[in-house]
């Protein structure tokens, strides 16, 4: 008899289990754990109070991120609780023996940008951290996922996690990318199309020919947003592209060990023929640019669409839709194209990477930001930054009028000093347009890079196609 | 982590689906590097900016199950949402669905997250007596007749129950997971603990 067919999920899964026990979730061994400085300070004080001391400090690698400020004098905080928490990590990680990569290390940055920069991300890893976007790095063949800070200590603690097998997901992304749409118009498509909650419980596999046509940073946008329709985690079987970008980086195999490590690794593609629990096709051949109307990632729609009318809807989804319009200030039945927009934000882990940058370069120069509107461009890392400097994107950004920042999550999550003032609207290139996620009592519309350029260029939302050659 | 055995309270009703972490507390309160201290910024602009919301309105003072509708809990994986509700005093949230993420985050500090129909948590909503829930006997009873069982996790009841810990757990498996990482662990990986061909350079 033939062994049963597994797809990645199982795989991976199958391969950290340590302790399987009736009636009990599994032991799972963790490969990677990501430390930032807003989840990991109450662990680190768990640890001390219960007297563990942390396993495999060896597990672990530590940056800097989420409330730092993006200024070129980003050692001058003006919040003292941000800088506390700072400090505190990087006393945390040297009392442990926990790899930092402070400032000015040349690898400070996004924590889901520099894992995969450093070649720590490898294929048929597990990798946590206390950040719900860790799903980025499934872009490399990894189960990785979010988990809160008690999961911190436990991975400190044990190397370890408490958790139960997660039903998994096939989504095939169909057909081409057309001019001027990106990985993150099809994932946004993917998001409006089974809802927030549209994954919960399951990990999600992408496949298909866009996939396999992707760069791994396109590949990261997609897996970046697997949380958003509620899924554990988001990977993409490994390739030839992977491995290409894995090769000669600091923390991947030495090129003598490449051949044996990309054996292994190719053992955790999916069986042809393995099921999923769930399965679903996008084609995105029609696909046009998309953006955001309401206040989920799930309320998107293409940008030559209109936003949806609540008094056509129904019960919940009706008052849903008005609420979030009445937060919005959108009117309901009108094109979304066109409405005017005060910030622009191109950065985060979603869209934070050279590659981002590079399109939304392409985009603007030569040309001018919308006298009304604010440009940020940040950085995903300070390895990213270095290489736009050096193809001299950072001049065609400040030319254009916009502000070419240092790196980290910035006006993502709006936990720094970069906020969106209070009623004004941002198109973003992130990640969450939840309710006064840019600051309190900001719009956002969240699009790909080009999206926010081009409509930066215009002061209104508006698709990148007409800037594209 | 504190025993759950069981309660009674007034319900606070929310009538909302898909509330994130985001709303539950802004990422703007998270600088601190204490587990306390977050009940107060609980629903912050809900609370600044709708006199109506139920958390401000005196009936509701010391209530201590919260009504939602589904996925409550999505985006993201911040602690501090469950740290700011138990702050709050909330000892139980009943909603149609969870955010998994939450829902792992909740069995860990103590917080019964409880998943019920639609129709339940809606006859929940309008109660404006008292509900008692039952981890022992998995059961939601309301002052208004209405009774509901639900279901729940025999380890994670167990663990409730007892206020117990996941780590002392998993740290009575060390020599099995010690075994796990010498028979998972090839000579190429640099991630991780030795044996291996070069030398550790995460460390």
């Amino acid at each position: 008899m033939s062994a049963k067919k597994r797809n990645i999920v199982e795989k991976i899964w199958d391969a950290h289990v340590v302790v399987e026990k009736e009636g009990h979730p599994c032991v799972f061994a963790v490969d990677l754990m990501l430390l930032h400085e807003v989840t990991s300070a109450q662990a680190f004080a768990t640890m001390k109070e219960k007297g563990i001391k942390i396993k495999e400090p060896a597990r672990l690698m530590a940056t800097i991120d989420h409330s730092i400020p993006t200024r070129s004098d980003r050692t001058v905080f003006y919040d003292k609780a941000a800088e506390t928490q700072v400090d505190t990590l990087r006393r945390n990680c040297k009392e442990s023996g926990i790899k930092f990569y402070d400032y000015e290390s040349g690898n400070q940055g996004i924590v889901h940008v520099i894992g995969p920069e450093l070649g720590a991300t490898q294929p048929g890893m597990t990798i946590v951290c206390g950040d719900s976007h860790t799903a980025t790095h499934g872009a490399f063949g990894a189960l990785a996922f979010g988990v809160g800070t008690s999961e911190v200590g436990h991975v400190m603690a044990t190397g370890c996690l408490l958790q139960s097998k997660p039903k998994s997901m096939k989504v095939e992304f169909k057909g081409k990318l057309g001019k001027g749409v990106y990985a993150k118009d099809a994932i946004l498509k993917l998001i409006s199309e089974i809802g927030v909650g549209g994954a919960n419980g399951h990990v999600i596999e992408y496949t298909g020919e866009a996939v396999r046509a992707m760069s791994m940073e396109e590949r990261m946008t997609v897996c970046n947003m697997s949380i958003e329709c509620g899924a554990r985690a988001g990977l993409v079987a490994p390739d030839s592209t992977t491995y290409e970008f894995l090769k000669g980086r600091e923390l991947a195999p030495e090129s003598s060990d490449f051949d044996e490590a990309v054996a292994y690794w190719n053992s955790f593609c999916s069986d042809e023929g393995a099921a999923y629990d769930k399965e679903i096709v996008i084609d995105l051949d029609a696909l046009e640019p998309m953006v955001t109307w309401g206040t989920n990632p799930g309320q998107a729609i293409g940008i030559s669409q209109k936003v949806p009318d609540f008094n056509a809807l129904q019960g919940s989804e009706k008052e849903d839709t008005e609420s979030a319009l009445a937060y919005t200030v959108l009117d309901p039945g009108a094109p979304i194209e066109g409405t005017a927009v005060d910030w622009a934000f191109v950065g985060s882990c979603t869209n934070g990477r050279i590659e981002d940058l590079r399109v939304a370069a392409a985009v603007i120069a030569g040309r001018k930001v919308h006298p009304q509107v604010t440009l940020y461009v940040v950085p995903g890392s300070e390895s990213v930054r270095k290489q736009a400097m050096e193809e001299g994107l950072d001049k065609v950004f400040e030319e254009a009028g916009a502000q070419f920042r240092m790196p980290g999550c910035s006006m993502c999550l709006s936990m720094n000093d970069d906020r969106v003032p209070q009623g004004k609207r941002c198109v973003s290139s992130s990640n969450r347009n939840f309710i006064g996620r840019q600051g309190p009592g900001s719009i956002t519309h969240l699009a790909s890079p080009a999206t926010v350029v081009a409509s930066a260029i215009e002061g209104r939302l508006t698709s990148p196609r007409a800037y594209l050659n | 982590m504190q025993k759950f055995v069981s309660i009674q309270s007034k319900v606070i009703p929310l009538k909302m689906n898909d509330v994130d972490t985001d709303q539950i507390i802004p990422a703007q309160f998270l600088t601190s590097v204490s587990k306390e201290g977050y009940g107060a910024n609980l629903f912050s602009r809900l609370r600044k900016e709708d006199p109506e919301f139920p958390m401000n309105k005196p009936e509701y003072r010391g209530a201590e199950i919260l009504v939602a509708g589904y996925n409550f809990g999505c985006g993201s994986s911040r602690e501090h949402a469950v740290w700011a509700i138990t702050d709050a005093g909330i000892k139980v949230v009943i909603a149609e669905s969870f955010a998994d993420i939450f829902f792992n985050n909740s069995a860990k500090n103590g917080l019964l997250l409880i998943q019920l129909p639609k129709e339940a948590v809606e006859k929940l909503q309008k109660c404006d007596g008292s509900v008692t829930v039952d981890l022992e006997s998995q059961t939601v009873n309301s002052s208004n007749g209405d009774s509901f069982k639900f279901d729940y996790d025999p380890f994670r009841k167990y663990c409730l129950l007892g206020g117990l810990d996941d780590i002392d757990y998993i740290l009575s498996y060390e020599n099995e997971i010690d075994s796990f990482r010498r028979a998972n662990t090839r000579d190429w990986m640099k991630i991780g603990t030795a044996p291996r061909k070069k030398a550790a350079t995460m460390a």
